[in-house]
């Protein structure tokens, strides 16, 4: 029995390995994606511990700074006597004051940016202080050290990428007062032990010039690094530091700072897992489909073979099991060649990840046996489910079908079908509707959706028919009798035309939702930049980080401005939750910005805050309330002074005045400047007059409201075009589906196809018969698929019109492409069935049993 | 339509019998369509007798067959093989009796084209989960005379050498009783006569019981005992036939039935 099955797997070695690609595909993206983050938390992990010196002394932190990270900095200093005295202590072998920035970038020969793109620009003091594991931190290799202002050493790799070398004139750009900055590279340097600044750049510098940058000249540190002699550990010298601090310092030894860092580090990696996950799981499911459609196929050809298998005595059981071990050996087989894919997935990503500026060309593949053992668990599982149906309905061929001629297994009513179909499409929409009209929320809406999925799925082979009937309408007329007998054969097994149009529906409902989405979001930038962008210019930093405050000063200086408002961004525990804040004068703000005040008003002084009405509805503020928010230096308590509407130019649900962040620790740095021209001033003149306070700062650009518009819209069509690619491979293994079912189809139509051939149809005939039900099929996938994602997408962009889907905006023209190109996939999917059924030979075709 | 009772002359001994049917009936589809296959048919096969079984094309043969190799179950009546009332028992057990008491030949050999010769024969006993008996497999290999063709492929082989294989396959598990639907019907005449006179020594020399239906009078004339079957009924049998006697009793038939006979 094993033998036959074997052999049977092997006789049917392309079909098997077509629905394996799924497989491949899904696994590939599974273990892929889980290589590349195991890579990236190592790349970080060794990058932290070469970074943490044996204790490290700093301003004590909020525990939200610490635990969430603040995402602005903290201006809060240690002073330069306290270094002395902690490396005076017993046990201490040295104390070393560091002075450092995480915005410090460096413009290139060609005047660009280095790097950037979300990686930091890192500037630091020099000195030779080693991290915990003894290795310097940073190491000379090229040049002497800096001594005084105007010298400076970059990292070998920057250097290289900037076209510097010793004895240039080096330029960067610093959020710090004094926005551009000059000096001459007097060497180069090494960080850790290998070099990996994943994509940072590192710039050195003397003590007092970063001070002088930094920290406003004052003779102070960010922190100390504490190095022990050896007589105690870690541990130990932590605790003897901070038996010596001052109040207002802490000391934390280097498993604490790496533990808070990789805390942060887990929260932005689990974002990119969930990603790339949510892709694999698409993948797989639409995979799903094709083996189930697969086996279902191959279960019904071999049914002579299986009812000889009972007639012999084989029992049910065996026969499922026959089935399912041929299933298992495709997932087997699918896994591996998937997991292999996956590392190659990964060193694609790697590179990937690398040109947006994520470097990781130092860091080797991490391979873990989590992820053979996930790989191989969602490989084999998800074959061995989906063939199960199939390899249950193997098990009902009758023994005595082995004696007849008209062998087939009986199907199971449809009526079960139609019943659970229409429930579950009911059930769903009936929660889809519910989520919309009484705000129930996203979990029902996701819920309702994924109900009408499942549900129309079930349905399609009955609603299929008459989708087929009408898509094939045209056929008899345009192709006559070719015309009709693709018609005819597309109609005559509706579950297995269902099932392989399913697989196509579900790639195409995603495509359109994000469609609709990616649609609604553009044209809401657009609404809103319309209604709600007062002021005519917008300056901002391309490399998303915050640029320094004196650039609005600056800004708002210049003949014909009449106001510039800066905006920052921050992240602290409000009542006692992590929130996102935003920093500006709510009153200057108003100016630039149209918001809509339910209650109070902008005014907030130093110690009001304004607060979204969603939030102030979970948390229960009402206007003059006290609201505590923990910021770097401590927790400030604050009133409520306004309640305004949710706007996408606040892009928080907290805005705290300019003033509060500062006191509370937070650097004056910003991140959007609007400005506002004066009505006769000549547009022309004043943005020029600006462009000449920017000069100097490549990074900080200034946009009108088009341009500002435009570059709004613009991540959305990359994250559209991403998730495209990603779901075009869903696209690729429902074509696959669909060659696989056509191929399976004409062998079985063996001798129907040799009887065409036999009373005179041509073999173009036979192709484009072929050819038309693959269109047939193609297109009923395309146009549930379209239909489904309208009606997702447009429930979606319901559900979140107050977070930045505004305005409903369907794509007619892209979904009409869509089907379009679904029917052309038709055309090349047959292009391989058609052959094989227009080679066949004539004889062979009708003798065949 | 038979003109005789629907009571044949049938011997109603019992005891020992590899296989029996006491007033069967099988009826397809219903309604309108309903057809009564069998009705109310009494046999008896005795142990290491080669019983063939005629009758004009649609007299339920086939059905009859069926119906005692239990792959298909009986509307009313009983089926016996030996002592197991087939139709008291499940699908489990059905299952069991096919794997371990009865062994099949087809009219289209039906041989796994993905395995040899070799493998097709033990297949059953591969099912089974059993290892073939080696002296009793070379036995029936040599007998039917395939042991230079083990490793061959089905579509290597001639029709002949296929139900050669097929007849191997049927015999290597020892089965109580072997159950044949016109094994010859495929075949040209020299190759139908190398099988019969397969199946005709396995009776002789090992003592096999074999039920075959069949059309064909000179196939006919191999076996013990012919049993003829018309309309659902048993109307006649013969025992030591000759091809000569069996083509007599045919062309006696009414021309209806005749008329409906496929050859
Ligand atoms: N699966 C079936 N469904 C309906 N009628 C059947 C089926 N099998 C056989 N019959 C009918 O039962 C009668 C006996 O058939 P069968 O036993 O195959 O005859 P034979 O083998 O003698 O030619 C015929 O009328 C045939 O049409
Ligand atoms: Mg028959």
């Amino acid at each position: 029995m094993l033998r036959a099955t074997f052999k049977s797997l092997l006789a049917h070695k392309l079909r098997m390995a077509m629905s394996a690609f799924a497989i491949v595909l899904g696994v590939a993206f599974v273990s892929g994606t889980f290589v590349f983050t195991d890579t990236l938390n190592s790349s970080f992990t060794d990058l932290f511990r070469q970074t943490a010196p044996d204790v490290t002394v700093r301003p004590e932190k909020a525990e939200a700074a610490a635990a969430g990270g603040f995402t602005g900095s903290d201006t809060r200093v240690v002073p330069a006597d306290l270094v002395d005295t902690l490396a005076a202590l017993p046990g201490v072998a040295r104390a070393d004051g560091d002075v450092s920035d995480q915005s410090t970038f460096i413009i290139g020969k060609d005047g660009k940016v280095v790097g950037g793109n979300g990686a930091p620009g890192v500037a630091a003091n020099y000195n030779d202080a080693p991290a915990a594991d003894g290795s310097p931190i940073v190491t000379i290799t090229a040049g002497v050290a800096p001594t005084g202002p105007g010298e400076l050493l970059l990292d070998e790799k920057s250097a290289a990428t900037a076209g510097y070398a010793i004895g240039d004139t080096v330029r960067l750009v610093t959020s710090g007062a004094q926005p551009s900055v000059t000096g001459t590279m007097v060497g180069t340097v090494r960080f850790g032990e290998s070099g990996n600044l994943v994509g940072a750049t590192l710039t050195i510098m003397d003590t007092a010039t970063a001070q002088q940058l930094y920290l406003g000249g004052a003779d102070a540190f960010n922190d100390i690094a504490v190095t022990g002699d050896g007589s105690l550990s870690n541990q130990q010298l932590r605790d003897a530091v901070t038996a010596a601090l001052p109040a207002g310092f802490e000391a934390l030894d280097d498993q604490q700072i790496a533990t808070e860092n990789e805390n942060q580090l887990q929260q932005g990696l689990s974002f990119i897992t969930t990603f790339l996950l949510v892709f694999a799981a698409v993948a797989l499911i639409v995979g799903s489909f094709l083996i189930l459609n697969t086996f279902s196929i191959i279960v019904a050809q071999r049914s002579r073979e299986l009812a000889l298998f009972r007639a012999l005595g084989a029992s049910r059981r065996q026969v499922t099991r026959s089935v399912l071990f041929e299933a298992l050996v495709v997932g087997l087989v699918g896994s591996t060649v998937g997991l292999l894919l996956g590392f190659a997935l990964a060193l694609g990503l790697k590179a990937l990840f690398g040109a947006i500026g994520l470097d990781l060309s130092a860091a080797g593949l991490v391979f873990q046996w989590r992820t053979v053992a996930v790989a191989y668990a969602v490989g084999v599982l998800i074959t061995l489910v989906a063939a199960y149906l199939p390899a249950r309905h193997a098990a009902k061929v009758p023994p005595v079908a082995a004696m007849r001629d008209d062998v087939a297994i009986p199907e199971s009513s449809m009526h079960r079908r139609l019943v659970g179909g229409t429930a579950l499409t009911v059930l769903g929409a009936g929660l889809m509707v519910w989520a919309l009209a009484f705000g129930g929320g996203l979990p029902p809406l996701g819920g309702g959706v994924f109900a009408v999925f499942i549900g129309v799925a079930l349905l399609s082979p009955v609603i299929g028919r008459p989708i087929v009937t009408a898509i094939a309408w045209p056929y008899s007329r345009l192709f006559g009798t070719v015309g009709v007998l693709a018609r005819e054969n597309a109609r005559r097994n509706p579950r297995r035309t269902a099932a392989t149009a399913s697989a196509l529906m579900i790639g195409l409902a995603l495509v359109t939702t994000m469609a609709v989405l990616g649609q609604s979001t553009k044209s809401s930038v657009d609404e809103l930049v319309s209604t709600d962008l007062k002021a005519d210019y917008v300056v901002s930093n391309a490399v998303q980080s915050p640029f320094s405050a004196t650039i609005a000063a600056q800004i708002a200086e210049v003949p014909g401005v009449t106001a510039a408002v800066p905006e920052r961004f921050g992240s602290a525990k409000v009542n006692g939750q992590q929130t996102l804040v935003a920093g500006f004068d709510g009153d200057q703000f108003g100016r630039v910005v149209a918001i809509n005040v339910k209650s109070g008003d902008l005014q907030t002084g130093d110690d009001g805050i304004l607060v979204t009405d969603t939030r102030a509805a979970t948390d229960g503020w009402r206007v003059g309330d006290t609201v505590t928010v923990d910021l770097p230096a401590g927790p400030a308590v604050l009133r409520v002074a306004g309640i305004i509407a949710t706007s996408n130019f606040v892009g928080a649900d907290i805005v705290l005045p300019l003033a509060a962040l500062e006191a509370g620790g937070v650097a004056a740095m910003d991140s959007l400047v609007y400005v506002d021209r004066a009505p006769g001033a000549d547009p022309a003149a004043v943005s020029a007059a600006i462009g000449t306070v920017l000069a100097d700062l490549p990074t900080v650009t200034l946009k009108d409201q088009k341009a500002f518009a435009d570059s709004q819209r613009a991540p959305v069509d990359q994250l559209l075009a991403i998730i495209y690619a990603l779901l075009g491979l869903a696209v690729i293994i429902a074509v696959l589906g669909i060659v696989n079912t056509l191929a399976l189809s004409v062998i079985e139509r063996t001798r129907e196809v040799g009887l065409l051939r036999a009373v005179g149809m041509s073999r173009r005939q036979l192709r484009s018969m072929v050819r038309l039900e693959s269109v047939a099929i193609a297109v009923l996938g395309a146009v549930l698929g379209v239909l489904l994602g309208l009606v997702f997408g447009i429930s979606l962009q319901r559900a979140l019109s107050g977070q930045g889907f505004a305005v409903l905006s369907v794509p007619v023209l892209q979904l009409v492409v869509f089907v379009v190109l679904s029917g052309l996939i038709g055309v090349l999917a047959a292009v391989f069935p058609a052959r094989r059924a227009a080679r066949m030979d004539v004889l062979r075709a009708i003798t065949t049993d | 339509m038979s003109t005789n009772s629907s009571s044949a002359p049938m011997p109603t001994r019992h005891g020992n019998a590899a296989a029996r049917a006491i007033d069967l009936r099988k009826v397809y589809g219903s309604g309108d369509t309903q057809v009564t296959a069998l009705d109310g048919v009494t046999v008896e096969f005795r142990p290491g007798e080669f019983t063939a079984i005629m009758g004009p094309s649609g007299s339920g043969k086939s059905t009859l067959m069926h119906c005692l190799a239990a792959l298909d179950d009986a509307t009313s009546g009983q089926v016996f093989v030996g002592e197991a009332d087939l139709t008291s028992l499940g699908d489990k057990e059905l299952t069991r009796i096919r794997r371990d008491r009865i062994g099949f030949v087809f009219q289209a050999f039906n041989l796994v084209p993905t395995l040899t010769a070799m493998e097709n024969i033990t297949l059953p006993m591969d099912i089974a989960g059993r290892k073939p008996n080696k002296e009793w497999l070379d036995t029936v290999i040599n007998t039917v005379g395939l042991s230079d063709r083990l490793d061959h492929k089905p579509s290597q082989l001639s029709g002949g050498q296929q139900q050669r294989v097929a007849c191997a396959r049927a015999l290597a598990s020892r089965p109580d009783i072997v159950f044949a639907d016109e094994p010859t019907g495929n075949l040209d005449s020299v190759s139908g006569a190398e099988v019969l006179g397969f199946l005709r020594r396995s009776v002789q020399e090992f003592g096999q019981t074999v039920v075959m239906v069949t059309h064909d009078p000179n196939a006919a004339g191999y076996a013990d005992r012919v049993l003829f079957l018309g309309d659902g009924h048993i109307v006649d049998e013969m025992n030591e036939p000759t091809s000569e006697r069996v083509l007599d009793r045919m062309k006696s038939f009414d021309g209806a039935a005749h008329a409906g006979q496929v050859t």
